[in-house]
């Protein structure tokens, strides 16, 4: 990724953008009905997916509770395997790290695994800051990348872009980047997906340090996991002679025992596939390699200390709170401004960055609280409380303020409920078809419904419940 | 700052956010109610349909017939230069250069990325492979070699014994030795990139051929 | 048994005759039913917009008037919802951060929430019956809404309600599941992506080619029914209620 989120305006006005893109929505409504019924499908073919989502849940609840313990012992062992383990308190520590480390070698680039820690603390820049290139070899991160675009789903950076954009994009981009793409190309996936193999076979082959993340570490064995579907993992992993993984601190897991959980949960959550292609474990230094560790805080120890808002670090970035979010599907995951999207950023972006931007703020409400998220979320995070738990700490707009406190007031007695709704009555026909101020968002597309002439209060009471 | 300038106040200032953080946090019991066995019943039949749903090809044969079979379907693929590591039975490569036609290639002394990238096939035997979900497991160990050799050649056969299949996924964890290298093979490389839609072939094997050995 | 009516604020003020349809409706199955006249507003507009203490005082002022009924019964899932799933939690929320909490209230809330029912639950798991003896001739669709298939969990029970009516041709609805894009306050804070909601619902609405959009809840009603009348679809809808209240002698 090219750029940053820094100063976009808030949800709304980049979802009301968003929502007459026809290319972005024909694209986002054909992927993500795609990948719905294919999660119901392997999901609903597992007899024990409630049992093995409440062990999801509890173990990460658990290793939450004793992050601290966990994380010593996983540094102790990797430190025991040859590897070397970094502590980032920030952001801005971990791109020191890194590039730090990559200079070192004497490298002047990287290839990488997709990596959500590395877009989060945006490595790239700060890479490219120290004439340092990183390639993305992810296909989608990719295509983000040639594209000179953000990524705007979790799993599938690229999602917002269809099979001929993709094509436009590696015939007109490829070239700058390395190896260019055949004139011939078509949008067959297929073909795309062999564009993308000659494009980066030689950058594997050559290139001597690697950046990944990592879905998961295991504190007893210091072993890291790391599941993808193409192979460019496994190549970022194997060849160079340097690997760095910058993890984010909550990606532990006490046990090695505990994988036998998540390795069910995340594919079937995420793909859609009963298994990825290919999932990769490592321990320390490995088949000659070296080996280094970046623990990453970044925000993830202030949102742990927030007692309803932990429960989003359980979260395992398997997306399928965004593909079956009726809000992501219209919007699209650039109208969040942060790498998190959907509803799992609604909750994780205004933790970890705070709620001080109108971005940020307007993020807890980019929900209708419908609950799919938390039905699909295979640890179980309850999206919608966290939600509604943020919006109670965000600062308000004074005119909702006064209207939220007149309306505590009414309902405070019924005897003003009640002469409300008698004026109310009185001035129904009154009522314009067009509501000012932010109510306009409501009369735009659709009617208000006709003011009753009484409310069922009166009438009870006129008619003795009816039996008058 | 450079990479060996200790940041030692990182660590101790993340170890104390977190104490800070969850002092008062609940402890968490930890049910596992779900699955941890399957009835060994089908288990080759399974594997092989759910490799297959993957666009892998696979053949189940009694050991009698291996090598007849490694033999034929390289020939019938026209695999050239075959990588073959230490620890393979010695009947499979013969059956791959005498029959199958292919020539045997050796990791030793190791092959350089470029040499293993020119190389047209691989043969192994694995670690483990699960059932239900399709899976096959290489550990680096004796028949197997090492993780890139699996991974640049365009097209890998793998031999799976019946007595190397787990049922489920919690069965194979416990065979699996987590201080190796560990890859874990769901069919040839693939993406959802596009549209979301899984395609096959990318940059890991684009063929992926499983001989279980059943009887 | 006495059967206290939670009539919600919504329908209060702007759906009295679904009110009216409960009461017939449930007359008819032999309950007395009390409408405790002090009731107002559960606070749930109050709560998902993020005004938690206005909230915590709207729910004592509710666990107050309600308190004392072997059966508290609301049309609208996500105001049964609102009590039954959100109180308990917001009374832990706001113990732990900050609103004044009165001593007892959780204690008050435990009792309560269990006798908190749906209509649809209160007819099908408290009184047994899904054959109310109604009659209504029509093609209707049903739409769950969210906070009764996914809060409370109603599942079947209004559908089954529904295809015993006499005269009633029940057509699914695609997409049934999908929220319409009322939510609360999001309805006007993100307008423009809740009318994109409201679009689909409504396009699938009308595939149906039903004469009637039912739903259990008439928030989300009167946000799918605007568009359905702003397009001069000809659709009307109706609150369950008002269906199972129907009868032949009525009409």
């Amino acid at each position: 990724m090219s750029g940053t989120f820094l100063g976009m305006p808030s949800f709304p006005r980049n979802a009301a953008a968003a929502v007459q893109d026809s290319q972005l929505r024909f694209n986002l409504r054909k992927a993500t009905h795609t990948i719905r019924d294919r999660r119901l499908s392997v999901v609903g073919e597992l007899p024990d997916w409630a049992e093995l989502r409440q062990a999801g849940k509890a173990i990460k609840d658990h290793t939450l509770r004793h992050l601290d313990t966990y994380l010593l012992q996983m540094e102790e062992a990797v430190t025991r395997a040859g590897g070397k383990v970094h502590w980032a308190a920030d952001a801005a520590e971990a791109n020191r790290i890194v590039t730090g480390l990559v200079k070192a070698t004497g490298e002047t680039s990287v290839v990488k695994v997709k990596s959500m820690a590395t877009q989060e603390i945006e490595l790239n820049e700060a890479l490219a800051e120290e004439g340092i290139t990183a390639y993305e070899t992810d296909l989608a991160e990719l295509i983000v990348q040639l594209g000179d675009d953000f990524p705007s789903h979790i799993l599938v950076p690229a999602i917002h872009r269809n099979r001929s954009e993709i094509r436009e994009i590696f015939l007109s981009k490829m070239a700058e980047w390395g190896k260019p793409a055949p004139a011939s190309l078509t949008d067959e996936p297929r073909a795309l997906a062999e564009a993308a193999r000659l494009h980066l076979r030689e950058r594997f082959l050559s290139t001597k340090v690697a950046v990944s993340g990592a879905n998961f570490m295991i504190a007893e064995t210091g072993t890291l996991v790391v599941l993808e579907s193409e192979g460019n993992g496994r190549m970022c992993l194997t060849l160079p002679e340097t690997l760095i993984s910058v993890v984010g601190i909550e990606k532990l897991l006490p046990r090695w025992q505990d994988l036998e959980v998540f390795l069910q949960l995340l594919p079937r959550s995420s793909t859609g596939e009963r298994m990825n292609p290919y999932t990769s474990s490592w321990t320390g230094a490995t088949e000659g390699q070296e080996f280094h560790l970046v623990l990453v805080d970044n925000g993830r120890t202030q949102v742990l200390a927030d007692e309803v808002g932990r429960q989003a670090l359980r979260c395992i970035r398997c997306s399928a709170c965004l593909n079956v979010c009726p809000v992501y599907e219209r919007a699209g995951g650039h109208a969040y401004g942060s790498v998190y999207p959907g509803p799992i950023g609604a909750i994780l972006t205004p933790q970890l960055r705070g709620m001080g931007s109108e971005l940020d703020r307007s993020l807890p409400y980019a929900s209708s609280l419908c609950g799919a998220c938390f039905d699909a979320c295979p640890v179980a995070i309850d999206i919608p409380e966290v939600l509604v738990h943020l919006r109670s700490r965000a600062r308000h707009a004074r005119a909702e303020r006064l209207g939220m406190r007149a309306a505590g007031w009414v309902f405070g007695k019924p005897g003003r409920l009640a002469r409300a709704q008698r004026m109310g009555s009185r001035f129904r026909r009154l009522v314009p078809r067009r509501l000012p101020g932010p109510l306009g968002g409501w009369t735009d597309t659709r009617e208000i419904p006709d003011i009753p002439a009484q409310s069922f209060r009166d009438w009870w009471e006129q008619t003795d419940g009816g039996r008058r | 700052m450079t990479a060996d300038t200790p940041a030692a106040g990182s660590r101790e200032l993340i170890l104390s956010r977190i104490r800070a953080a969850v002092a008062n946090a609940p402890e968490t019991e930890i049910p596992r109610g779900y699955r941890r066995t399957r009835s060994q019943e089908g288990l080759a039949e399974l594997l092989a349909d759910r490799l297959d749903d993957y666009r892998a090809t696979v053949h189940v044969v009694p050991a009698a017939q291996v090598a007849a079979t490694v033999g034929r379907v390289l020939k019938e693929r026209g695999v050239g230069r075959l990588v073959v590591p230490d620890g393979v039975p010695e009947e499979w490569s013969r059956a791959a250069a005498g029959e199958g036609g292919s020539q045997i290639v050796r990791d030793d002394p190791p092959l350089s990325a470029e040499e293993l990238n020119a190389v047209d096939g691989v043969l192994t035997g694995c670690a483990v492979a699960i059932a239900e979900t399709g899976t096959i497991v290489l550990d680096a160990g004796p028949g197997q070699g090492r993780r890139a050799l699996t991974l640049l050649p365009d097209y890998h056969l793998c031999l799976v014994r019946i007595d190397q299949v787990a049922g489920i996924l919690p069965e194979a964890i416990g065979r699996l030795d987590p201080a190796r290298p560990l890859t874990w093979i769901a069919g040839p490389s693939a993406t959802s990139d596009i549209e979301l839609n899984r395609v096959e072939g990318v940059h890991g094997p684009r063929n992926l051929e499983v001989i279980i050995i059943d009887g | 048994m006495r059967v206290a009516l939670f009539i919600t604020c919504v329908n209060d003020t702007l759906f009295p005759g679904t009110g009216q349809a409960v009461v017939s409706l449930l007359r008819r199955l032999g309950c007395e039913v009390e409408f405790p006249a002090a009731q107002t507003c559960c606070g749930q507009m109050h709560v998902n917009t993020g005004y938690r203490a206005e909230g915590v005082r709207l729910a004592e002022h509710f666990v107050d008037v309600f308190a004392g009924y072997d059966a508290v019964v609301a049309p609208s899932g996500s105001c049964a919802a609102m009590v039954r799933e959100q109180y308990p939690r917001l009374v832990h929320a706001a113990r732990s951060s900050g609103p004044r909490v009165p001593s007892g209230l959780a204690g008050a809330v435990a009792e309560m929430t269990p006798k908190v029912h749906d209509l649809s639950e209160f007819l099908v798991d408290v009184l047994g019956v899904t054959d109310v003896g109604a009659y209504f001739p029509h093609r209707v669709t049903y739409h769950p809404t969210c906070h009764s298939l996914r809060g409370l969990r109603v599942g079947d029970r209004p559908t089954r309600l529904l295809s015993q009516v006499r005269g009633l041709e029940l057509v699914p609805l695609r997409g049934a599941e999908e929220c319409c894009g009322f939510g609360g306050t999001f309805a006007v804070k993100n307008a423009a992506v809740s009318s994109a909601m409201c679009a689909d619902k409504v396009r699938n609405v009308m595939d149906t080619g039903a004469e009637v959009l039912c739903a259990a809840d008439n928030s989300c009603l009167m946000h799918i029914g605007g568009a359905l009348k702003r397009q001069r679809t000809g659709v009307r809808i109706m609150h369950l209620a008002e269906i199972l209240a129907a009868t032949e002698e009525v009409r």
